[in-house]
């Protein structure tokens, strides 16, 4: 009953709460914030507190009107953060929902006496127990308080001092230096000689190093723990890492629950975890890791997270155990007795969820898209994505997971990955999966990897299995045996029930199959099912079929003889208050409703993420508002929608054209939708059509004549609609002499991209020599498309929604940068700032054609280039594009809830203005190049950005400004270096570079950027390129700390001087300081720092400019 | 080979044999544990029946040496598995799950789909059931089953004579039901002395010369359906007539409230897992515990000297027992756990607090 009292005397003084975001998604900090994110403001509005959010993140849902009563895209700042406190007068605040980014924040705000002041609460866990998680002496001093272990070691400043540490502990060890450049000076020593040859380079990067003792090959365990201000805790979950310690969790493969622990090591560690937490006093959640030695029970707590992590993401996903939501309840009062269980709405939050499946988590990596990015992964992370599968045997799962990370592996073989180092990279799992085609020993892959046998041995299985289904293919048809035969010892020739049914439960695709008997993959699929050999359909339920589930959170899994009746969705489902009493009415008047699924993104990955989350979970909520059963299928555990109440059904399985297949003939008509999810879904639209399926929206046929380059291209100029000559090529030579022909530079790209996998630009014969290899590594059935490369021009966008080849709406904005900057890359304005009316005039116009053309009915986006007065068609993608959350934010017209009743039938009208408005939105990209050491971070036509911001401004300069402090730009205030490749860009930013001079800034430059500055009457220091070993050398006022702001402009005609130009930009972003490589992005800098100061930056809410 | 298990309602499951190829019957029940398959087939509450287990994968790190066993051999009737893992890892394995089974003559099946089958269970209750091997489809007869909770099978898991363990001054008597390992190790390692006696020895009786002077008593888990136990509820009425601190585990807890003139009855499929939820019903917290029963105690039952002392979150089913003012307690779950969550440890000291 107390509690109860206490509770309900918080919550009636938290009249206003405040929420911090995680800003733009980065590697280590991506969609799994708006996962946690969401759900807490979900338990804030339950609760009846009104939610104040602070993200720039505008393609989040956290971010979208329903969740919180006010929305701030600003900064995630202590600046902004404190100016929004000052502004709205919160009484309680949210710190542990937006990542390392918010925490990172409300300490510095905490440190500078502003809760105290303002008399805001934290809520959850208190500061003093972040602190402690947060640093690691402190740390270990409180967890040595209750005899729990963390690794031995030390800091040191010297030699000296390290060779005490050393000699106390014994070798090996593990120096790491808190700052390292490209992972100099962090490693792994054997002996003395070893670790004074270390330490003493790493020395010379950090006045510090850290030295450890090395747990060479333990394992690596976590555990998610849940504690209530009563002190009662749970753990919902456990994780193992397939990788062994020392591969940071977000590179490993992860399991869970544990597969290798028994009985004793899991309740262990289980133990200790509750010990910790209850030492520490966290309210809410938290994530402890542990090593542990695989010889002994020996063990060690690497680190705690005292706040929501991307583990804890991934354990809600993989238990169905809402630990968002649940740890924002906490922090509001509640016990975890007082909470119900929300899969099967009468058991108790206070238990721990028994799984009767096995999931597992692969990431995804995109290191090809960086120049200079090493395949190596280790103790830092550099994945963007991750996926995760459900089954019921660990083979299943892991070709699940293959296949979702949409990488074009399908099986564990047939590629062409190079297996003769066995270092861990991103692709090492298929590396052990070759060296076992080999016939190599679970024991020397062991020995060298430190992956756990048990993995070893079933990946052998598979291993064997695999190579005997390619050995069937020996060219040529085989015939169908629909006869039970056996096995046999050699390779099988034909295909029988019992191979087949093996090799599904080993979770092999039918395309596999289809390839391995040399039949199409629908012959395989009718073989299946004439034979009886169907995916059975099971629930994720929290408590191991225990007790009934009233949420519809699938899988499926050919291990198994039923398939489960999914409960009445709708009416039975918790969210039932997101309907309106209207649909819920129609429902039940109408037996026969419709069905619709919905076809998520997958991974997130670079130029696929969040944005198309937004898009899902958005025509999602539109298809539940109008009556429709919703199923969305997704297999990304960071997303809001795979959240099991996001629609109806939610299936967590893979967006393959077999899966899709699977469930679209269990859930008898329904019909797809596949214009949100990005480019994975947009794929399988002519797989569908042919098939016969129902799709909703622009029909297959128009989507192929948009996506077949031929036939688009007919289409335009039919249209009287230019765009750049190009031409799609197979051999080199031609390629040559239509380059020639068109003169250079030319653009250079496979067909059918997504985010322009190995997009370049070519400026001569040689680099289109050079490029054309990579470019036909990408894909080697599809020819390579080569296009005039337009210099100089704007890149326009519109996003629009038209309705039966009518325009309903649309959102014309400009590129900050000339093209030649990815889309995905680019800062982006609307409404427009420096476009011609006529410009405008004419995109709408050729839009209007195109649209009419291909009866679009649905969403849409075309880009096109700008220049002299002409418009040129780039791309035209018939579905919803990565800018459609800003543009539906920034206008505040909503195109995916548009879209989606258009393609429901629904007729719309209205007149929507998009273009007039009283403000800016400005959309800029976050890139992670700290992340990913060695990369380049130069701006080219491939994309490289892992997320976005947006903000708003009264004006362009305003929304810029803010724009580019949230992606973590600091205001320069002493001194800007400039370096300016090629006489034209020197020339373009003369006015840049007075300015500058005459806002006061201190200026350095190189040598002919000095000489030409000096020209020009501009005082400038100039300093040595790296190379020219003179002081003051670039490296030295960089480390120094001397410099706030570098433009570094590249001639990108040629590769002149480009090795100084690489270091120069590399340390700007491995020292943390603001650089800019692009001349119009320089320019808008410039001007925006000479009309505006950080407190001419408007504190004001989404609806104060859009109402 | 293939095998099937045969409900007593017809249902017929088929999978794949990976233990002894023998007939066998019981009572089928499931657990949803995500480890410790060696605890839980050792377990004397699970003699007489087939037990299912949830987690789909089974046999990952082997079998340990039996030092770390709940029992000297494989109590349940027959093991029921979706996938059979025949290649474990784990430094502490001495052979493979199946080996054991094999070797301890334990018929099991996989390539089941259990979760089909534990919806089952739990929808109409737990079901007698048959393995069979290599018969032909004869007509099914419920007569052949073998059903545990008609008969009184204590003698079949209790101990023949009486041993003591450690070597404190404090001594318990632990009255044995079936009794899990460790309860015995939970106690010794509290510096308690255990003197081990069978179901039906009478610690107050005249053969209790072997006992010595003891300070407690342990009623220990056991299968079955706790009114057959007749003998042991006649003993415990005595014991408590004679004001001795009592403590009950599971089946003891059963056994206790019988004795106290309180009453039992079946639950639908029992609670049989490591994640169940209770309340202390004093102090207001919640733990987590491992679970293994098929009755329960029916509070409504007992009489008003007794407090209801903790309770399931989930249903509300009695989780355990106190006496208003005599050192009589005891808790349905398993403070031992092997398998299971550890911080019900607390109880053996709450029990200790009497034993002076």
């Amino acid at each position: 009953m107390s509690n109860k009292t206490n509770w309900i005397n918080t919550m009636n003084k938290l009249r206003k709460v405040l929420v911090l975001g995680s800003g733009a998604l980065k590697i280590g900090e991506a969609g799994e914030f708006d996962y946690s994110g969401s759900q807490a403001l979900k338990a804030l509005k339950e609760e009846g507190a009104e939610a104040i959010l602070i993200n720039p993140n505008i393609a989040t849902i956290q971010t979208s009107k329903s969740l919180a009563k006010k929305i701030y895209f600003l900064p995630v700042t202590p600046y902004f953060v404190q100016k929004v406190i000052e502004k709205e007068a919160p009484d309680g605040i949210f710190l542990s929902f937006g990542g390392q980014t918010a925490l990172n924040c409300g300490l510095a705000l905490e440190r500078r006496g502003i809760f105290k002041k303002a008399h805001l609460q934290v809520l959850g866990s208190s500061v003093r127990s972040i602190q402690v998680t947060e640093d690691r002496e402190l740390f270990a001093r409180e967890l040595s308080k209750i005899a729990v272990k963390v690794p031995k070691g030390g800091f040191a400043k010297t030699l000296d001092e390290a060779l005490k540490i050393g000699q106390k502990l014994g070798y090996p060890l593990l120096i790491r230096s808190g700052f390292s450049l490209g992972g100099l000076g962090s490693g792994a020593v054997n002996n003395k000689e070893e670790f004074i040859k270390t330490v003493s380079i790493a020395l010379k990067q950090a006045p510090q190093i850290a030295i450890e003792e090395y747990l060479k090959h333990w394992k690596e365990i976590e555990y998610e723990v849940v504690r209530d201000k009563d002190g009662n805790k749970i753990t919902v979950c456990n994780m193992e890492n397939m990788d062994p310690l020392g591969i940071h969790t977000g590179e490993s493969i992860v399991v869970a629950p544990s597969q290798t622990l028994n009985n004793y090591q899991y309740h262990f560690l289980r133990k200790l975890s509750l010990q910790v937490i209850e030492h520490l006093r966290i309210v809410g959640e938290c994530n402890i890791q542990f090593a542990l030695n695989p010889k002994n029970n020996d063990y060690r707590v690497i680190e705690v997270n005292a706040r929501l992590s991307r583990s804890s993401a991934l354990a809600s996903k993989a238990t169905g155990y809402p630990l968002a939501y649940i740890a924002a309840k906490l922090a509001l009062g509640y016990s975890l007795p007082e909470i119900k269980n929300n899969v099967t709405l009468s058991t108790s939050a206070f238990f721990e969820p028994a799984l009767d499946y096995i999931v597992v988590k692969i990431p995804r990596w995109d290191l090809q898209k960086f120049v200079g990015a090493k395949e190596i992964i280790g103790s830092e992370m550099k994945s963007v994505g991750e996926v995760m599968a459900i089954g019921r045997s660990f083979p299943e799962v892991l070709q699940k997971a293959i296949r979702m990370l949409e990488t074009g592996q399908d099986g564990l073989l047939g590629n062409d990955i190079d297996d003769t180092k066995l270092l861990p990279t991103t692709e090492r799992l298929f590396v052990v999966a070759q060296r076992f085609a080999r016939g190599e020993q679970v024991e020397d892959i062991y020995r060298a990897t430190g992956i756990d046998p048990w993995f070893l041995y079933q990946i052998r299985e598979m291993v064997t299995f695999e190579k005997k289904l390619l050995n069937c293919h020996s060219g040529g048809r085989r015939p169908i045996e629909s006869r039970q035969d056996p096995i046999s010892r050699s390779a099988p020739s034909r295909m029988t029930r019992e191979i087949v049914v093996q090799a599904k439960k080993l979770g092999f695709s039918d395309k596999l199959l289809a390839k391995a008997f040399g039949i199409s993959e629908d012959e395989v699929r009718r073989f299946r099912k004439k034979h009886g050999i169907v995916p059975k359909v099971k629930h994720i339920d929290t408590l191991a079929a225990e007790y009934p589930a009233k949420t519809n959170y699938l899988y499926l899994t050919y291990h198994g003889e039923e398939s489960e009746v999914t409960p009445n969705v709708i009416l039975g489902a918790r969210s039932a208050d997101r309907i309106s009493k209207d649909a819920i009415a129609s429902l039940q008047h109408d037996k026969n409703n419709e069905k619709a699924i919905v076809l998520g993104s997958g991974p997130y990955r670079i130029g696929s993420s969040v944005e198309f989350d937004w898009c899902c979970v958005t025509c999602a909520k539109t298809l539940r508002e109008k009556g429709i059963e919703t199923i969305i299928i997704n297999c990304n555990p960071e997303t809001v929608s795979t959240d099991y109440d996001c629609a109806d059904k939610l299936y967590f399985e893979e967006l393959t054209f077999e899966r899709v297949s699977d469930i679209y003939e269990i859930e008898q008509s329904a019909s797809l939708v596949l214009g949100f999810g990005g480019q994975v879904p947009n794929n399988l639209a002519m797989d569908c059509f042919r098939a016969d399926y129902k799709i909703l929206g622009t029909s297959p046929e128009n989507i192929d004549r948009a996506e077949d380059r031929n036939k688009f291209s007919k289409l335009l100029d039919k249209l009287n609609i230019e765009q750049a000559p190009w031409q799609s090529l197979k051999r080199l030579d031609d390629a040559l002499k239509f380059a020639r022909k068109i003169g250079y530079p030319v653009l250079i790209r496979p067909s059918y991209v997504l985010s322009g996998s190995a997009m370049n630009v070519a400026y001569s014969s040689a680099d289109l020599k050079k490029y054309l290899k990579s470019a036909s590594d990408v894909s080697s059935e599809h020819p390579v498309v080569i296009s005039k490369f337009v210099e100089g021009a704007k890149e326009i966008e519109i996003d629009g929604v038209s309705q039966n080849g009518q325009l309903l709406i649309y959102a014309i904005s400009e590129h900050v940068e000339n093209a030649g900057v990815h889309s995905g890359d680019a800062t982006i304005v609307l409404p427009p700032q420096k476009l011609y009316l006529k410009t405008v005039r004419m995109v709408k116009n050729a839009t209007k054609k195109i649209v009419e053309t291909l009866s679009i009915n649905g969403p849409f986006n075309i880009q096109f280039l700008a220049k002299a007065n002409k418009i040129m068609v780039i791309e035209l993608n018939l579905r919803a594009s990565r800018s459609f959350p800003f543009v539906s934010k920034v206008t505040g017209f909503n195109f995916v809830e548009m879209a989606t009743k258009v393609m429901l039938g629904e007729v719309l009208s209205g007149d929507f203005n998009t273009i007039d408005l009283d403000y800016v939105g400005v959309k800029a990209p976050q890139f992670s190049f700290s992340r990913i050491k060695g990369a380049d971070p130069r701006l080219r036509v491939e994309m490289s950005s892992t997320g976005e911001v947006a903000c708003f401004g009264d004006d362009l300069e305003e929304a810029y400004l803010k724009a580019i402090l949230a992606t973590g730009f600091k205001m320069p205030e002493r001194s800007v270096f400039l370096t300016i490749g090629g006489e034209k860009n020197k020339l373009d930013l003369l006015v840049s570079a007075k300015e500058l001079s005459s806002l006061g800034f201190k200026i350095y430059a190189t040598e002919h950027t000095h000489e030409f500055l000096k020209k020009h009457s501009i005082k400038n220091i100039r300093v040595y390129k790296i190379s020219e070993r003179k002081t003051p050398s670039v490296l030295d006022l960089l480390k120094d700390s001397k410099i706030d702001l570098v433009i570094n402009i590249s001639e990108s005609r040629s590769n002149q001087g480009e090795t100084a130009g690489y270091l120069i930009r590399r340390n700007c972003v491995d020292f943390g300081i603001p650089l800019i490589t692009n001349v119009q992005a320089a320019e808008l800098l410039v001007s925006a720092l000479s009309s505006k100061k950080i407190g001419d930056l408007e504190i004001k809410s989404w609806d104060e400019y859009v109402s | 080979m293939q095998g099937k298990l045969v409900l007593s309602d017809g249902t017929v499951f088929l999978g794949e044999s990976f233990g002894k190829e023998v007939t066998t019957s019981g009572e089928v029940v499931f657990n949803t544990g995500m480890a410790g398959y060696p605890e839980s087939l050792t377990d004397p509450s699970y003699f007489g029946q087939i037990l299912v287990l949830t987690y789909p994968l089974q046999g990952n790190y082997g079998v340990p040496e039996s030092k770390f066993w709940e029992s000297g051999k494989i109590q349940v009737k027959g093991l029921i598995v979706q996938n059979y893992i025949d290649h474990p890892s784990h430094f502490e394995s001495r052979k493979t799950l199946g080996d054991w089974l094999k070797e301890q003559g334990i018929p099991t099946i996989q390539g089941i789909d259990t979760r089909e089958l534990t919806r089952k269970l739990r929808e109409y209750g737990v079901m007698l059931g048959r393995i069979e091997f290599k018969v032909q489809s004869s007509k099914f007869k419920v007569k052949e089953i073998y059903d545990p909770n008609l008969e009184n099978i204590l003698p079949y898991v209790s101990c023949k004579k009486v041993e003591v363990y450690g070597k404190g001054k404090k001594n318990v008597i632990l009255i044995d039901c079936g009794a899990k390992e460790n309860i015995i190790r939970s106690l010794v390692k509290r510096g308690v002395r255990v003197t081990r006696v069978p179901w039906d020895f009478d610690p107050l009786g005249p053969a209790a010369g072997g006992a010595g002077g003891f300070d407690g008593i342990l009623i220990s888990n056991g299968p079955g359906d706790p009114k057959q136990a007749k003998s042991t509820i006649k003993i415990v009425k005595q014991l408590l007539e004679a004001n001795i601190p009592t403590f009950g585990i599971c089946l003891g807890s059963q056994i206790l409230a019988l004795a106290a003139g309180g009453e039992t009855y079946k639950l639908k499929f029992g609670h049989r897992g490591q994640n169940q939820p209770v309340m202390d019903q004093f102090n207001k917290k919640a733990v987590i515990t491992s679970q293994n029963h098929g009755f329960a105690v029916d509070m409504k039952s007992m009489g008003k000297d007794w407090k209801e002392w903790f309770v399931n979150l989930n249903d509300g089913t009695n989780e355990g027992i106190r006496h208003k003012s005599k050192p009589f307690l005891a808790v349905q779950f398993h403070p031992e756990a092997n398998p299971g969550p550890v911080e019900g440890g607390y109880l053996f000291d709450e029990f200790l607090k009497y034993v002076k």
